[in-house]
């Protein structure tokens, strides 16, 4: 202990020379670390920064062949023309109402479920849940959507049985007035159970002194959860919903692309789709464009009000308030 | 956590009801994830005269299993080089992200090293916002001549700043007193990474390891956006969703060589057969993977 008191007291001494030092004698002292970076960094200027700079062709009438340089400027007319459509303010609408509706139906459930499951005693049954329900995490969506269409699809194990009681058929997977309901499904089939991780993590931070003194004064196993358990969990769950909030606008968009023609574009046009569609597809780079850059912006503003809103109810959020 | 923690004193003793709707809820979880696998698995190895008994998936095979669907699959054809070149796409790109990945955590992880804020502030940036679809479809399928390239399926998510971020926390909370001893006894910084660093955080490396490969092992959208025509370059994924979900015919399965006399394996007995191959890899991988979870996503995702 002592020992690694004294090297921290060395290491921070040393850091302050270190500042003292002109840029030269650090680059030198410093090169391999910069090395180390360079190429994540190299990767991140071609595939993110680039992309960044790009959405110029929100602003142009692109084509491929003149590129991003010479393509035409259209100034704000892309925009225009994707506010003028209706199919966009339908795919807004639709992002917005999968969002709501998976926030209300998915997010509680990964919490009731890191509830119920740390209050298992027996560590054998705990290690052997969570070892199932964190697989479907490691699927892709292609093949969760296979997996249940071969359960709840027209000729699948679902429909088969009430065929042959005579009780008629229930095609989910095609049924565009449910859409928002199969695909909430699917997200919690999918990822509820590897959302338990951090909340589990956060119920095991809460000192379990707190659970004796609340059975000594008389509280139940339901007060207990609701007066210790709950509160302990606040910072993680506030966390979640900065994320969750932060990134309404994207809701699933390879889970919507798969069961475009099932369900058609009515009910599963989003607005990543909707960018595809126009851009890649339609060859409407400059509308597509125009598209993402409005939802690349509105995500930013959200997730900035989102954690304002985290730091006025005393919590970190995403970043800390001062570093 | 390895063992049975007994029950508190303190606390009150279980009421019957209790548990049993405790221990209901656990099982009907456990259920609604497990059925949907066994079907698909079962279907794969059934014979078509238990297909047809059942009218589609098999939950209880009557006729016997057989490997048929699985030899048809793998003798060559689309599904066998689909197989190849996920598992060719998956390995290398793994392997580039994740010495990618450590090298910049590790150079990111000594405080006060000249230009690590900068340098770090350029990453964290990219989480808040991108250039979304369509700029960056065209920075790599015409400004880098990407299309229908393999590459283009590897680089553009070869980086991942959220995984950096982990790998870098780890890196300065556990290893950092070795760090700092190695340093005093004068080895330089690659040295450090290469017989300190790595030695002592493998639980992290594995983790990231399985995030890397089961996001290579997936992509299903790239192939869609940079190949979609070119059949002889689908991935697995590309070949589920094409033949298997929205039920395009598949060349070379069985119609297509009716050898009288031959037992056919049934097309739905292949279709689940090639369910079952895109989810071998994962779960090869994943038990061992699995033990790191708690110790190495955890500490490193709440701390970060």
């Amino acid at each position: 202990m002592t020992a690694t008191i004294t090297r921290n007291v060395k290491a921070e001494a040393g850091d302050d020379v270190r500042r003292r030092m002109t840029w030269r004698v650090r680059l030198r002292h410093d090169k391999s670390l910069i090395i180390m970076t360079l190429p994540a960094l190299a990767l991140i200027i071609a595939f993110n920064y680039l992309p960044m700079f790009g959405t110029v062709t929100a602003f142009q009438y692109y084509d491929y062949i003149s590129g991003f340089f010479a393509s035409p400027w259209a100034g704000l007319d892309n925009f225009r023309q994707l506010f003028r459509d209706a199919n966009f303010w339908h795919a807004l609408e639709n992002t917005l109402l999968l969002s709501f509706v998976q926030l209300a139906l998915y997010f509680p459930v990964p919490i009731a479920l890191a509830i119920m499951l740390n209050s298992v005693l027996s560590s054998k049954v705990r290690s052997f849940f969570q070892a199932v329900v964190y697989l479907p995490h490691f699927f892709s969506w292609v093949l969760v959507i296979t997996l249940f269409q071969e359960m709840l699809g027209g000729a699948g194990v679902l429909n088969h049985f009430l065929r042959i009681n005579d009780l008629g058929t229930w095609d989910v997977m095609t049924n565009p007035d449910t859409f928002k309901y199969l695909v909430t499904a699917q997200a919690v089939w999918k990822e509820a159970g590897w959302g338990i991780i951090v909340f589990l993590a956060a119920i095991a931070g809460i000192n379990p002194s707190l659970y004796e003194a609340a059975a000594a004064d008389g509280a139940g196993r339901w007060r207990r959860m609701w007066h210790i358990t709950l509160p302990g969990m606040r910072g993680v769950i506030v966390l979640m919903l900065v994320l969750r909030l932060g990134n309404a606008l994207s809701v699933g968009f390879e889970q919507f692309l798969i069961q475009r023609n099932a369900v058609g574009a009515g009910v599963s046009e989003v607005l990543d789709t909707y960018s595809y569609y126009y851009g890649v597809v339609g060859n409407n780079y400059g509308v597509g464009a125009a598209a993402g850059l409005f939802k690349g912006v509105v995500s930013l503003i959200l997730i900035l009000a989102a954690n304002k809103v985290a730091h006025a109810l005393g919590e970190d959020g995403l970043y800390r308030r001062s570093k | 956590m390895t063992t049975t923690s007994a029950r508190p004193v303190w606390e009150e003793k279980p009421t019957f009801l209790g548990q049993l709707g405790k221990g209901g809820s656990l099982a009907v979880v456990l259920l609604l994830i497990l059925i949907p696998l066994y079907c698909v698995i079962i279907t794969s190895f059934s014979t078509q005269a238990s297909i047809n008994e059942a009218g589609g998936i098999v939950i209880f095979p009557a006729h016997g299993l057989t490997l048929q669907a699985y030899s048809e699959m793998l003798s060559g054809g689309v599904v066998t080089r689909a197989m190849i070149i996920a598992l060719g796409v998956t390995l290398a790109g793994t392997a580039v992200s994740m010495v990618v990945s450590v090298l910049c955590a590790y150079g990111l992880s000594r405080q006060n090293s000249l230009g690590h804020r900068t340098i770090l502030l350029t990453f964290i940036v990219t989480m808040f916002f991108g250039g979304g679809l369509i700029p960056t479809f065209i920075v790599v399928a015409n400004l880098f001549n990407g299309y229908e390239q393999y590459w283009a399926l590897i680089l553009p998510s070869a980086v991942s700043v959220f995984n950096i971020l982990i790998i870098r926390a780890f890196y300065m909370s556990t290893a950092r007193d070795l760090i700092d001893a190695a340093r005093i006894d004068g080895a330089g910084d690659w040295r450090i990474l290469w017989s300190v660093v790595l030695p002592t955080s493998k639980a992290v490396t594995a983790v990231m390891t399985l995030f890397y490969g089961v996001g290579y092992w997936n992509s299903w959208f790239n192939v869609m956006l940079y190949m979609p025509a070119n059949e002889s370059k689908w991935p697995i994924q590309y070949v589920l969703y094409e033949y298997v979900n929205q039920g395009a015919f598949m060349p070379g399965a069985p119609a297509a060589h009716d050898v009288a006399g031959h037992a056919q394996p049934a097309p739905l007995a292949l279709q689940m057969a090639v369910v079952v191959l895109t989810l071998i890899p994962i779960m090869i991988v994943y038990p061992f993977m699995q033990k790191h979870f708690a110790k190495g996503a955890l500490t490193g995702a709440i701390k970060g």
